[in-house]
């Protein structure tokens, strides 16, 4: 206790010290989980009909049994189920996701070229279901019980309730389509774009429609626990001295409220990252945006499973990391998670 | 993990959890007594829901038929036609019939769907939580595995590998949706496990099972049936999302089916999709208004 109150020198290396361990122990947790989502691939590689060597056959035109087998066995495939997991375990950690047959080209290649689009189309989201969601929560319970209140959650009910791919068929058919400002799909404009900052303008006007779809299907639940967590804060002891000192309401709705219910809403958009992947497949299927929902949806449409597998990897992974990073965020925001 | 673990818990199940009454077991049977006190919320939730569950179960006598008969002219505009009220499709189908229909099957798929998590989940976070150790370790790695895989992606390669036959599309979206439920009934279990009645029955020589089943389980289940509404909500919306990308059984019509098979015509005839996707957004609204409510009554009912 003294220890921690007290600001001489040794008291820098007391909290490294306490620290290491945590980044530590959070990225070994790690561990066991990704190898559980790689198990997980193989699982479903193994369940899916067919293997790759009659793929490979039937887009040869047919084989002799003998050559059949001369592939598998040139594949590992009639190595025991465990070689098999191994020997995926190792072309998955060298980078080598399999190929993807119906696209001529390897899973990796396929998905990192729709990575970017889909992590910008995912932030541009989150910017914008953070932003509306957490000052429409903040204003739902500063005037909780009166008419701005009631209809905020109204609102988000009726958006909560809305299926992602109906919203932006509808943000579409009135913007894009009755009000022609903005381009029905795509990532950028076909012709016209000369130079980078037409071609980030161009990105930029075929993002909003997306990007306000995500955003706004998860604005709702971001409304709805700032709401929440607002209320219990406002029934604690440091509000009720904020407010026997005489600050405004205004004030203290943010500097005193706000701030403190913030702290837990980092790692509800940790928990919802998963949720914004799921979302990106309708949202990216129906703007045409060329990311890993959309590759999704086509390998679907394919049955391409050496690319379905490599995306549940990918994904899988991504919302690993993004809860190891908001973790280890709040950890860094609230000492109090580290010194536990 | 463990302040994602906290807040998980906490986002949904504070409201209720330390509020339960500690010798006052099966909260589900002061439910329907009191229903004149239910919350607002509950009220229209439930009569909203009723109506659908309604229209679902009469729409044979409602529209006797198949509702893939190709029964007028195509792309009918809503009220053109005193006999299509809706209108009709691309193909002439009756879109008032598909709606009266589709509400068996989407209805069907979001509760059959619930019952599959709600059981899997409860018996993965009863499990966890009473016996603790390696058995809670491995788990909760699992429900970590499920959790961190986007649910919809799983769901979508689930059906492609299973087909897209209904009974398919309830298991897919079922198995990948009870996490929740878990970890929620752990949360609850966890705390119980201490309670007195818990070891006095435990010392008594009660066997595990009749520990979990008898004494925990009844206890544990006031906050699973207000995650069970929720999760159905979520299920209606997955459905309608797999059937939009062409991932519906195309032998029963269904709301999702009804706006994927309407795709090509969205520009020429929106009605199509958004009278559908208005009965979708009445289901889900429904259920949600039926989880708030639910959550509040028990918080209230607990405090009396």
């Amino acid at each position: 206790m003294a220890r921690t109150l007290s600001i001489d020198a040794d008291a820098a290396p007391v909290a490294r010290t306490r620290r290491r361990p945590y980044v530590l122990t959070r990225v070994l947790q790690m561990v066991p989980t990704l190898l559980l989502i790689l198990l997980t691939a193989f699982v479903l590689l193994q369940l899916a009909p067919g293997d790759m060597v009659q793929v490979l056959a039937g887009e040869a035109g047919g084989g002799s049994p003998e050559y059949l087998a001369r592939l598998r066995q040139s594949f590992g495939l009639d190595q025991p189920l465990h070689v098999q997991f191994l020997l995926y375990m190792r072309n998955v950690l060298s980078g080598n996701l399999g190929f993807s047959f119906r696209n001529n080209a390897s899973v990796t290649a396929l998905i990192g070229a729709r990575l970017g689009p889909t992590l910008l189309l995912a932030a541009a989201g989150l910017a914008v279901a953070v932003g509306i969601g957490v000052s429409a929560g903040a204003l739902a319970a500063a005037r909780r019980g009166r008419p701005v209140d009631r209809l905020i959650g109204i609102a988000a009910l009726l958006v909560y309730a809305t299926p992602g791919f109906l919203l932006g068929i509808g943000l579409m058919l009135v913007f894009a389509v009755a009000l022609p400002w903005l381009p029905v799909g795509g990532f950028v404009d076909a012709y016209g774009v000369e130079g980078p900052w037409a071609h980030a303008l161009s990105v930029a006007r075929h993002l909003v429609l997306p990007a306000v779809t995500l955003g706004a299907l998860h604005a709702a639940i971001y409304a709805r626990f700032t709401r929440g967590a607002m209320l219990e804060v406002y029934g604690q002891d440091h509000v009720r001295t904020a407010r026997s000192k005489g600050l405004s309401a205004g004030r203290i709705a943010l500097r005193h409220v706000l701030r403190n219910a913030l702290l837990p809403l980092v790692t509800v958009i940790g928990m919802q990252t998963g949720a914004l992947l799921s979302g990106a497949i309708l949202v990216e299927t129906v703007f045409a945006w060329p990311g890993l929902g959309r590759l999704a949806f086509e390998a679907m449409q394919q049955r391409d499973y050496n690319l379905l597998a490599g995306l549940i990897l990918c994904s899988g992974t991504l919302v690993v990391l993004v809860n190891l990073a908001v973790d280890l965020l709040y950890a860094v925001l609230d000492p109090r998670v580290r010194l536990k | 993990m463990k302040t994602t673990e906290g807040i998980a818990v906490s986002a949904v199940a504070r409201p209720h959890a330390p509020v339960l009454p500690a010798a006052a077991p099966r909260p589900g049977a002061k439910l329907w007594r009191g229903w004149a006190a239910w919350p607002l919320s509950l009220k229209i939730g439930t009569a909203l829901l009723a109506l659908q569950l309604a229209v679902a179960l009469l729409a044979g006598w409602l529209y006797p038929g198949d509702p893939f008969d190709l029964a007028g002219p195509s792309f009918l505009p809503p009220g053109a036609d005193p006999q299509f009220p809706l209108g009709t499709d691309i193909m002439g189908r009756d879109i008032a019939a598909g709606l009266v229909h589709g509400a068996r099957v989407s209805l069907l798929v979001g509760l059959s769907a619930t019952v599959i998590a709600t059981v899997l989940g409860t018996t993965v976070g009863l499990l966890a939580g009473y016996f603790g150790g390696w058995v809670d370790h491995l788990l909760m790695r699992v429900t970590e595995l499920f959790q961190v895989i986007p649910h919809f992606l799983f769901a979508i390669i689930l059906v492609a590998i299973m087909g897209s036959q209904l009974p398919y599309i309830v298991l897919a979206i079922g198995v990948t949706s009870w996490t929740m439920v878990a970890r929620l009934v752990r949360a609850e279990t966890l705390a119980l496990r201490e309670r007195d009645y818990v070891k006095i029955c435990q010392v008594m020589g009660g066997g595990h099972a009749r520990v979990i089943l008898t004494h925990i389980l009844p206890n544990a289940f006031a906050p699973v049936i207000v995650a069970a509404s929720v999760l159905t909500a979520l299920a209606v919306l997955t459905e309608a999302g797999l059937a939009f990308l062409g991932m519906s059984d195309s032998n029963r019509i269904s709301w999702g089916g009804m706006i994927g098979a309407s795709r090509e015509a969205l520009l020429d005839a929106p009605y199509m999709t958004l009278i559908p996707g208005a009965a979708i957004v009445l289901a889900v609204a429904a259920l949600s208004l039926i989880g708030d409510g639910l959550a509040q009554h028990l918080r209230r009912g607990g405090a009396s």
